[in-house]
């Protein structure tokens, strides 16, 4: 079947003449037609461009034209903004919206020729981590527990992007990590996703969450396809400050490297908080395969990562809060009429912005506050240059470290909703890479007790990605991971 | 650190959200059970440390070169607004 | 002579610090590729960056930054070798990201100092606590429709420097001189054309008001003025207005208040009453600003001769009086005029045509030094005809109106109207002796001791010779002739 194929054979089939563009972009809409209903992984589709895009494709593959990813199909995160086609960011407040202009990132897989079939679902602004809190409704994992039928989370906030990516509705999705948006529910999907150092791809046309820590990355079935993908999307862009002025280097190849002589780090901070003995023994499983394949395992200590995620909630809402003032229903989205401006902007942001979105804002404003920003803000930048200089240290000593990506696997849909900090605990151990811009890598590594996918993620050096692939893809080649999701179009 | 339902208001208009009673009470309680969990920040020893403020570090800000590279597409800029007259966006009457 | 209100309590000192925003001389806008230019249809300039739109990210423009620099150069302040920018938070319908982008806490500029001159002749030295650069919100138009304000963003994010004085000056004539000072600098950096009417400097006024010695009061904000006579004004109301609060035993709010022109008071601005927590913090989508110091320092090389530095020269080296130099050193066009016009001629002389009959003329025409009726080469071929003594001063003046006409040269209009001065002694002896002829009765006079109608025979000698006479020698002649 076209859609079990990974990006990279499916590529390698569309070059080979084995298959056209279009009739594996057919496979893939006729997919999502059959599955959508039921994993709601897209908020729009735009079958008719992705043909379109794929016929083009065949073309520029007929005259020998092999672009990276000439005529490969993928799903878009509805983050990125994309010429002409609506862009929602998962809130009501953007319903109305039609982007003037293209991201960075999917212009840049547009150049490479890839087929882009819709945009994915996501929590509203890309704040959680369950896709909940989408105001175009909860995305379901294509998994489901062993004799047990309840809907799962997919994880957020990337939750569409991921869940199409395991559903084999796309070959690969781009999503966007603010405190673990692509790893976490990489890791609740049993697939692969990189969010790579902060600066490696342009942040600009894609929504803002919290302008510090946003990232964007991809998601696909393995590491290399993740490499393949990634190796589009990045890139200097002299539109985003932020933006690092480096050269894109072959992120596939590094795949292949293995991790023979790597020096592997093992924080120890991250056994504490109480660990699942499963999670504990699939993170002593893949350090025992690193070892096996030449790399030396270190213990470090990060002493400041267990505050990550208390520093994360300082940063990213007051960021968040500044960034999602201009939804104020003047210039674009959806504006609800007031008698006076005032009344008009409260009216528009109360009815347009959900709970999640609103508790973010509302805390964002509050820590930058007179009398408060020293407290909260401040403090909380301060104890992140101190993650940042824990990292900066360890990685002196050793080339990447091995953490599990999340503390449990997916849950079901409804659970942990009745407080806000007990959702918040599934981002502690990929948050301190987003304070830190490292890049972390998320890998499918092994099944739970119930038959659900964990995974285990490799932090690197900054702008070292290449390692951070040599590792994931040895774990990858390691693990053998081979199960499959329960709900499939035609299964 | 807690907050009264009168700080919540205060905090929700300053960022223009319209709250009713309701919300205002359980946002003020999720709120406080949010800054009541930070306050484990306060354990960390911060004297002397440079905060950091932004994503990146060792970079310093790129300068761009003053030319006219944009602009002249006011339909585009104005063909998402809910409301506009002519070339103008409009908001109800401001008095100043 | 110390500028002070009497009130019913006695006399009150006014206290008054400056924050001028002056749009920088550049192509594009401070964040964005639009255009800047005053008077573009619409919305016409604006880029999706300057509308706010998802996902717009600033990158800023390296000519702002130098203009800036230069500008500080020029106030002889600290250039802060890392600044950085912030965010600003509030809601107005002008403001489309909902922040502005600012420096709050690391301008790139530092303290300054202004020196400015008082009629008096007396001078100050203001001091400037800092210079930071931001970007300008849009326009809300108000008057356009009955129940809707139109919103033009073709101004949003264009760069500003916002230059904040120390609150050292004590009269409406200190902040006047102040904003004509600071504006003369900008106008030589080339850094702001300082045009007010279009909006390219305003002023906030922070006013309050004391009795002598005490610790400053409360003060008030007047937002946006936007000439010197309503600063000026702006501050006696606002004065006067807070005077009248204290005598009648109330307490002055901080607040931001708007100056009425028409009715020539200041009224509290209702939109403004609740963005008092800006929520400043560093704006995430930029980066510090690193300036180099050898950079600084090739800009302070190439920096132009300042006002005060012209004045000082114009008085070593012209001899002219430090009000006489203040005036011409005010525009830079001004000084270059006249140093063309001065050059190798009487510089006093030179002073005095250029602030009298030609500043006159230029008035009268409502013509610009920029765009003069006459050049100053051409004014200096005139001063040349009155040095060799081919006209007088009087037909001088009627020369000089003569080319603000027709734009001919003086020589060439003396030759043509035959005004070359007569210094025939024979044609001088002549018309003296048919004066004094004519005029016996005054001649006893003036011999019984009258002397001041010495001056009567002169006129009427040059008004027989139809004002050519040279007036050196008549006035020997008749001397001669009346001993």
């Amino acid at each position: 079947m076209l859609t079990d194929l990974t990006l990279a054979e499916a590529r390698a089939g569309l070059r080979a003449g084995r298959f056209s563009s279009r009739e594996l972009t057919q496979a893939f809409l006729d997919a999502i037609a059959v599955l959508n209903p039921k994993l709601n992984a897209f908020i729009t589709v735009t079958g008719e461009a992705a043909l379109a895009q794929a016929d083009a494709a065949d073309v520029a593959l007929a005259r020998g034209e092999q672009r990276n990813l000439t005529g490969i199909p993928l799903a878009i995160k509805d983050l990125f903004c994309t010429k002409g086609v609506r862009t929602t960011a998962g809130s009501r407040i953007l319903a109305p919206f039609i982007p003037p202009y293209e991201s960075t990132v999917t212009a840049n897989l547009l150049r490479d020729g890839a087929v882009f079939l819709g945009k994915a679902n996501l929590d509203e602004f890309a704040m959680g981590s369950s896709n909940m809190a989408s105001a175009y409704g909860a995305v379901t994992n294509p998994w489901t527990r062993r004799g047990d039928n309840r809907a799962l989370v997919p994880g957020g906030s990337s939750g569409g992007s991921a869940a199409a990516v395991a559903g084999r509705l796309a070959l690969g999705a781009t999503a966007t990590d603010t405190g673990g948006s692509i790893r976490q529910p990489a890791s609740f999907c049993g697939i692969a996703g990189i969010k790579p150092t902060y600066g490696r791809c342009s942040r600009w046309g894609v929504v803002a969450f919290a302008s510090s820590l946003d990232q964007a990355g991809p998601l696909a079935r393995t590491v290399e396809d993740c490499a393949i993908m990634l190796g589009s999307m990045a890139g200097f862009d002299a539109k985003d400050s932020t933006s690092a002025d480096l050269p894109v280097p072959d992120f596939a190849a590094a795949c292949a490297r293995g991790v023979k002589g790597l020096r592997i780090g093992v924080p120890r901070e991250y056994r504490s908080d109480g660990m699942a003995p499963e999670i504990e023994a699939l993170w002593t499983q893949g350090l025992d395969w690193l070892r096996a394949e030449g790399a030396e395992i270190v213990d470090v200590s990060l002493p400041h990562t267990k505050y990550g995620l208390a520093t994360y909630y300082i940063v990213a809402p007051a960021e968040a809060s500044s960034n999602l003032a201009r939804y104020d229903g003047v210039r674009f989205g959806a504006r609800s009429q007031g008698r006076d401006l005032i009344e008009l902007y409260e009216k528009t942001r109360g009815e347009g912005f959900g709970d999640e979105v609103k508790r973010r804002v509302l805390i964002g404003t509050y820590v930058l506050s007179a009398g408060y920003y020293d407290a909260y803000y401040l403090r909380a930048q301060k104890v992140r240059a101190l993650i940042l200089q824990d990292f900066t240290e360890v990685f002196q000593r050793v080339d990447a470290l091995l953490t599990p990506t999340t503390p449990t696997a997916a849950f079901a849909q409804g659970e942990r909703m009745d407080d806000p900090i007990t959702m918040y605990l599934n981002d502690i151990f990929t948050v301190p890479a987003n304070m830190s811009g490292s890049p972390g890598l998320s890998v499918p590594a092994g099944l739970d007790a119930h038959g659900l996918p964990l995974g285990l993620q490799v932090l690197g050096r900054h702008f070292d990605e290449e390692t951070v692939f040599a590792v994931g893809a040895a774990l990858e080649r390691a693990a053998g991971f081979s199960a499959r999701p329960g709900m499939l179009a035609g299964v | 650190m807690s907050l009264d339902p009168a700080t919540v208001r205060r905090i929700a208009r300053l960022a223009r959200i319209r709250l009713d009673d309701a919300q205002v009470a359980q946002m003020g309680a999720e709120l406080n059970s949010i800054l009541g969990w930070i306050e484990q920040l306060n354990e960390v020893n911060v004297d002397g440390v440079t905060p950091m403020a932004g994503g990146t570090h060792n970079m310093a800000q790129r300068l761009r070169a003053d030319a006219v590279t944009d602009g002249g597409i006011a339909e585009q800029v104005l063909a998402n607004a809910p409301d506009r007259e002519g070339a103008f966006y409009t908001v109800p009457k401001v008095v100043e | 002579m110390t500028y002070a209100i009497e009130g019913s309590s006695g006399a009150w000192e006014v206290v008054i610090g400056l924050e001028v925003h002056a749009q920088i001389i550049s192509q594009s806008k401070l964040f964005s590729g639009a255009a800047t230019g005053f008077g573009a249809s619409p919305n016409s300039q604006v880029s999706f960056v300057d509308a706010g739109f998802p996902g717009m990210l600033p990158v800023v423009n390296g000519e702002c930054i130098r203009q800036a620099v230069r500008t500080g150069l020029g106030l002889n302040a600290q250039i802060n070798l890392v600044s950085r920018f912030d965010r600003k938070n509030y809601f107005y319908a002008d403001l489309p990201n909902g922040y502005q982008i600012s420096q709050y806490e690391q301008p790139i500029v530092g303290e300054g100092a202004i020196e400015i001159e008082l009629a008096d002749g007396s001078t100050r030295r203001i001091g400037v606590t800092r210079l930071h650069v931001e970007q300008d919100a849009g326009k809300s138009l108000h008057d356009q429709d009955p129940s809707r304000s139109f919103i033009d963003l073709n101004r949003a994010g264009v760069a500003l420097m916002e230059i904040v004085s120390e609150p050292d000056l004590r009269s409406p004539e200190e902040a006047g001189a102040y904003i004509r000072k600071l504006r003369s600098i900008l106008r030589y950096l080339g850094t702001c054309d300082g045009n007010m009417e279009e909006g390219s400097l305003r002023a906030d006024v922070n006013v309050s008001v004391r009795k002598q010695g005490e610790p400053y009061r409360t003060r008030c904000e007047v937002k946006n003025v936007n000439s010197v006579r309503f600063v000026m004004q702006a501050i006696e109301a606002e004065a006067l207005r807070q005077i009248g609060v204290w005598e009648g035993g109330g307490t002055v709010e901080q607040e931001t208040r708007l100056f009425d022109p028409h009715r020539g008071e200041t009224r509290s601005m209702r939109s403004k009453e609740d963005a008092h927590d800006y929520r400043y913090f560093p704006d995430p989508d930029l980066l510090p600003l690193v300036l180099e110091q050898s950079w600084v320092d090739e800009l302070r090389a190439a920096l132009p001769e300042l006002p005060d530095a012209k004045r000082a020269r114009f008085i070593a080296e012209y001899g002219l009086s430090p009000y006489d130099a203040a005036v011409l050193v005010a525009e830079q066009a001004t000084a270059q005029f006249y140093e063309t016009l001065a050059k190798g001629r009487d510089p006093k002389q030179a002073a005095n045509w250029l602030t009298g009959d030609y500043f006159a003329a230029l008035n009268r025409l409502g013509r610009s030094i920029e765009d003069p009726p006459v050049s100053a080469e051409s004014l200096g071929g005139l001063l040349d005809l009155i040095a060799d003594a081919t006209i007088n001063g009087k037909i001088a003046k009627e020369v000089f109106e003569a080319m603000l006409e027709s734009g001919d040269s003086a020589a060439a209009i003396v030759d043509a109207r035959g005004l070359r001065q007569v210094t025939d002694s024979g044609a001088i002896d002549a018309a003296v002796d048919a004066v004094l002829a004519a005029n016996s009765d005054k001649v006893a006079e003036f011999k019984s001791g009258k002397d001041k109608l010495f001056g009567f025979f002169v006129g009427q000698v040059m008004k027989a010779m139809a004002g050519k006479g040279n007036p050196a020698l008549v006035n020997d002649v008749l001397r001669a002739r009346l001993r």
